[in-house]
């Protein structure tokens, strides 16, 4: 699905931006953060912590963040936690991004 | 062999100090727990943080102070949360952890006295208090994490295991059917049942927050996965497996009557907010009529003296 102009409402919504804080050195490396954050913005690394796991990473497209906060809920370890930013304004290439690239067939995990 | 051993260092305490310091009070949610009790000993993939992590979340969304606040735990790994929340805890004695709180919510009316327990403590050595707590209705706030056996002794057989489940003690498969936590609180009177796993984060954080509102006897059940003792004899893989497993076996039915919410091993596990209804809870009936009746009586009393 394409959409061929921007929505007439658009100037009233704002896409929010988070920023991922990651504390490593509390990580071990479960990777619930990781699968289950719904844009796909974590990966693991190829870094150890001091205990010797792998903490989470971000990836390049880690603008993507919206500040929905599942990592925060999720980290059994009080290790993850994200801070919203300043909300963007939407364009028209967010919107052809969200329906192409965030369709619900799209399987974001082969991606990475 | 020559075996070369580390030099003994002394203990440095402001070193440690320093390291407590330098991570705590980074995360938001760090208000809530103990300074230098992070990282806890959960395994790597265990629930169990989850839960808190939900605990904390509900008690910041509901904009509770620590102070309004009490938690009481009993025995096992879900035990621990008594020792890393930074308010008035208590950790008990094995199965005893409501009696405890019973005593609590009647002697401090307006604190909000959560119950943090396991499975196996609550409804194993701690069955009985469970049930008749429910049955008083007394203003308590019980949240069971299931993990399906004894995590901290080793994996044993715990009264959720599921049938043919295997663990430590049952190497052949349990011979026995589970407990279903959910049907036996609504059995026993509570007030708000519900059951969720750690694959809802999100539905466990309403839940927790709604009982903040309610008076009377709440039971929520959080099926945490348990990857050493419950996830590698039954071949459940890690812990990210299992939550996965939830994920894809777990079906949302709210209001759904608590008899159809049985867990079988492999099977759909049903999920959602059972039992929400009102009824007078202990402390409010007890009042009304055993200290009212007991002040009348004073009060007679008094006027035969006076004449």
């Amino acid at each position: 699905m394409k959409f061929w102009r921007l929505p007439l409402d658009a100037e009233a919504h704002s896409i929010p931006q988070g920023e991922v804080r990651i504390i490593e050195s509390r990580c071990k490396g479960c990777g619930f953060c990781i699968e289950f954050c719904p844009n796909g913005c974590l990966k693991v690394s190829k870094r150890f912590n001091s205990k010797g796991y792998h903490p989470p990473e971000l990836v390049f497209q880690a603008e993507d963040c919206v500040e929905c906060g599942l990592c925060t809920l999720i980290c059994p370890e009080f290790a993850i936690f994200t801070q919203l930013k300043e909300p963007k304004k939407i364009t028209e290439e967010d919107i052809q991004r969200v329906t192409t690239r965030f369709s619900r067939k799209d399987k974001r995990y082969l991606r990475r | 062999m020559k075996v070369r051993l580390r030099e003994l260092q002394p203990f440095d305490k402001e070193a440690a100090e320093a390291a407590i310091k330098h991570d705590h009070g980074l995360h938001p949610h760090d208000e809530y727990l103990k300074p230098g009790r992070i990282p806890h000993i959960w395994c790597p993939g265990c629930g169990l943080g989850v839960v808190l992590t939900t605990f904390i979340e509900a008690m910041r969304r509901k904009n509770i102070t620590p102070d309004q606040c009490a938690v009481v735990s009993g025995i096992g790994c879900t035990g621990r949360v008594a020792g890393y929340l930074n308010m008035d805890t208590y950790h008990t004695t094995h199965g005893r952890a409501i009696p405890f709180a019973t005593g609590l919510a009647l002697a401090k009316p307006d604190l909000h006295v959560t119950v943090f327990s396991g499975d196996g403590d609550l409804f194993a050595i701690g069955g009985n208090h469970m049930i008749h707590a429910a049955r008083r209705n007394v203003n308590l706030k019980v949240i069971c994490v299931n993990n399906f056996n004894y995590g901290m002794t080793g994996g044993q057989v715990a009264p959720t295991t599921p049938l043919g489940a295997k663990t430590s003690t049952t190497p052949r498969g349990n011979a026995e059917p589970g407990f279903n936590l959910p049907h036996l609180a609504h059995a026993a009177g509570a007030v708000y049942v519900a059951r969720w796993t750690t694959f809802h984060p999100r539905q466990l954080v309403h839940s927790i927050s709604q009982t903040f509102d309610k008076t009377g006897f709440t039971f929520v059940e959080a099926i945490a996965p348990c990857p050493t003792g419950y996830g590698r004899p039954n071949k459940l893989g890690a812990g990210l497996d299992e939550m996965k497993f939830y994920g894809e076996h777990s079906e949302i039915r709210n209001g759904a009557p608590p008899g159809d919410a049985e867990i079988e091993l492999r099977g759909k596990i049903v999920v959602g907010t059972f039992i929400d209804v009102d009824r007078p809870d202990f402390l409010t009936s007890y009042n009304s009529r055993i200290v009212s009746a007991a002040q009348a009586k004073g009060k007679q009393k008094e006027k035969v003296k006076i004449a």
